[in-house]
């Protein structure tokens, strides 16, 4: 971070002589010049807002909670907190809440990531092809990912709701009995899987589509010459063109995931941030908020995040390593 | 940090007045769709606006009628008494004021100093870039969960708490913005430009003014666009840090959802309210929203 907070008085010292124009080095110099000094430091100049900015509200906050991580203190008493080293983290690891939380969130998110990412790529390829009215197709699947987490939650609690839901009273007149989605571990966890599939099928989609659209035609009428058909295609083409974008995805949902707290913290309808009376949707966000913003430990929510992070590096470093392998599987 | 990533460092944003792949026919070579495809869209589209439509069902009906076998599904003139009950209970005038207040904010700003990062790091040279660069892509993998809990004591101490400000510095840069543009600048900013705006002897911030913006334009209405979308749904850290004495929308629908409403219609209708703005310019604007989240795709 040394850059950034040197760049400042760079900026100002640039800005008060009359500024030798930039030139453009970009990807393939021309050719070769000698790159000035004061070129250099325009760079710096022009990523400073963005730095300072990252500095004072994400990279300072990052680190600092990873201090408060090792306090105990609670909400009220901020600043004056005693320190307890590692003594947050081995709560936490012995803590059932956390492993409760932990399993939900897993569970929840395989539930929506899943069969989210698997629908989003059947409809990529109904995309794909030459359709009327596409741009209607494309612009209302995309009408969920506009609609906020707190309305979309408010309306699907509505449609789960044990009494007056809409999803029951289909139930009931096919003769099944109401369901209490709520109350159940696995419903209620199928109902919050289904809001976040719903908002985000339909981005993931386009994603998809975009990457299809890139697929060279050749490899189609190459597969078609060997005898490939619409299927194999599908599966042999499409697919492992699609890998490093599938990746892309399955990293993003999951790093999505791991933080689900909104739909959790809405979908009982009354406020509490136990996640179900029995922490049945309890996740791992919501479990930090509910440490920090109603129970007041703050210590223990700042460790609470920073597992959050450790996970979402697991997962990331886990997806890179298998992207590198595979490729090297494939040369 | 740049390899954690995988697809990233391929990405590549396609200018936007030059579709490559569009109408060309080249990515629509799976051939005629049948009457399937169509089922299939068509379904998936009523499920996309399905729940949509049912907070204007919901909100003009008392729970038991919503109950009722089979339940309604038309809206009536009752929706207009739940807006001015969900009104009540909950500040929606206020908190869609001061959405459009905060995201319109974090739009100006986010746009601007993502285009300027994103140029820098595009078409300047300077010692660590290459760095700088991963460190940007590598925040796209931090939670937001990490910064809260010092970003409410830094505002508890400024004595933001409530305060819109509270909301708008910290979202002002995206990463993803920084990425976007510089993506988009690469391709389409011709270093010939470059060159001839330093022969005529243009300072560089002139440079960028009057060069680098209108070419960046069409990338910056893209990122605009998303930028207020993901401004104005944003819910964990406006939750932490303003009330219902002056929310946003996400934090008002937070009050009303877990307030004590006896009728659902009322909840289903201040949700309604809430959405709208969002739903008017996305009926508007969805085409281009399309598109730019399509060239902002990941490609291979």
């Amino acid at each position: 971070m040394t850059i950034a907070s040197q760049t400042p008085r760079q900026a100002l010292r640039g800005a008060t002589r009359a500024a030798p124009p930039t030139a453009s080095t970009g990807d393939r110099p021309p050719a070769r010049r000698r790159t000035s000094l004061t070129r250099n430091r325009w760079g710096y100049a022009y990523v400073a807002p963005f730095f300072l900015l990252f500095a004072a509200f994400s990279l300072y906050p990052f680190l600092y909670t990873a201090w408060i991580s090792l306090h105990k203190t609670s909400l009220s008493n901020i600043d004056g907190g005693t320190w307890v080293g590692l003594d947050n983290y081995r709560n936490l690891l012995q803590s059932e809440f956390f492993w409760n939380a932990a399993r939900n969130t897993l569970t929840i998110g395989v539930l929506a990531t899943v069969p989210q990412l698997c629908m989003a790529l059947g409809l990529a390829h109904l995309l794909n092809y030459k359709i009327r009215n596409r741009t209607f197709f494309r612009t209302v699947m995309l009408m969920p990912y506009a609609t906020s987490i707190a309305a979309a939650t408010l309306v699907f609690a509505q449609l789960f709701g044990r009494d007056y839901g809409l999803i029951n009273t289909v139930l009931q007149a096919f003769g099944m009995d109401r369901i209490d989605w709520e109350a159940g571990t696995l419903s209620s966890q199928v109902a919050i899987a289904a809001i976040v599939t719903w908002r985000w099928t339909g981005y993931n989609a386009l994603i998809y589509l975009a990457a299809m659209q890139s697929i060279p035609g050749e490899l189609y009428e190459a597969a078609e010459i060997d005898g490939a058909n619409k299927w194999k295609q599908f599966l042999h083409v499409t697919i492992p063109s699609l890998r490093p974008t599938i990746l892309f995805t399955v990293v993003v949902s999951t790093i999505g995931a791991v933080q689900l707290f909104g739909e959790p913290l809405l979908f009982a309808g009354n406020g509490t941030t136990s996640g179900g009376s029995s922490g049945q949707y309890q996740t791992l966000g919501l479990l930090m908020y509910q440490q920090g913003w109603s129970n007041f430990h703050i210590g223990q929510a700042a460790t609470t995040a920073w597992a959050m992070f450790m996970i979402i590096l697991l997962v990331v470093g886990v997806n890179a390593v298998i992207g590198r392998l595979r490729n090297r599987a494939d040369r | 940090m740049t390899t954690a990533l995988p697809g990233t460092q391929t990405t590549s944003v396609q200018p936007v007045d030059r579709p490559v792949t569009r109408k060309s026919g080249k990515g629509n070579r799976v051939g005629k769709p049948g009457p399937v495809t169509y089922t299939l869209l068509t379904l998936t589209a009523l499920v996309s606006i399905f729940p949509l439509y049912w907070t204007l069902v919901a909100g003009s009906h008392t729970n038991a009628e919503i109950a009722a076998t089979p339940p309604p599904f038309l809206p009536n003139a009752t929706l207009f008494d739940n807006f001015k009950l969900a009104l009540e209970q909950a500040p929606i005038g206020k908190a869609i004021l001061n959405s459009v207040l905060v995201a319109g904010s974090i739009t100006v700003g986010t746009v601007f100093f993502c285009t300027l990062a994103g140029f820098a790091f595009a078409k300047l040279q300077f010692k660590g870039r290459g760095l700088l660069l991963g460190l940007v892509i590598g925040t796209m993998m931090v939670p937001t969960q990490l910064a809260v809990i010092p970003l409410f004591m830094m505002i508890a101490d400024l004595q933001w708490v409530n305060q819109l400000q509270a909301v708008i510095f910290p979202t002002l840069v995206s990463a993803f913005g920084v990425f976007f543009m510089r993506q988009y600048l690469i391709s389409s900013l011709p270093n010939e430009l470059l060159e001839a705006g330093k022969v005529d002897g243009a300072s560089t911030f002139r440079i960028f003014w009057s060069i680098v913006v209108p070419v960046a334009r069409p990338a910056m209405a893209v990122l605009a666009m998303l930028t207020f979308l993901t401004a104005w749904n944003e819910f964990f850290w406006p939750l932490i840090a303003l009330t219902n004495a002056n929310p946003t929308v996400q934090v008002a629908l937070a009050g009303l959802g877990s307030g004590y409403v006896p009728q659902q219609s009322v909840i289903m209708a201040g949700t309604l309210l809430g959405t709208l703005p969002v739903l008017i310019v996305f009926t508007i604007l969805g085409k281009q929203i399309v598109g730019g989240i399509m060239q902002g795709a990941v490609k291979g």
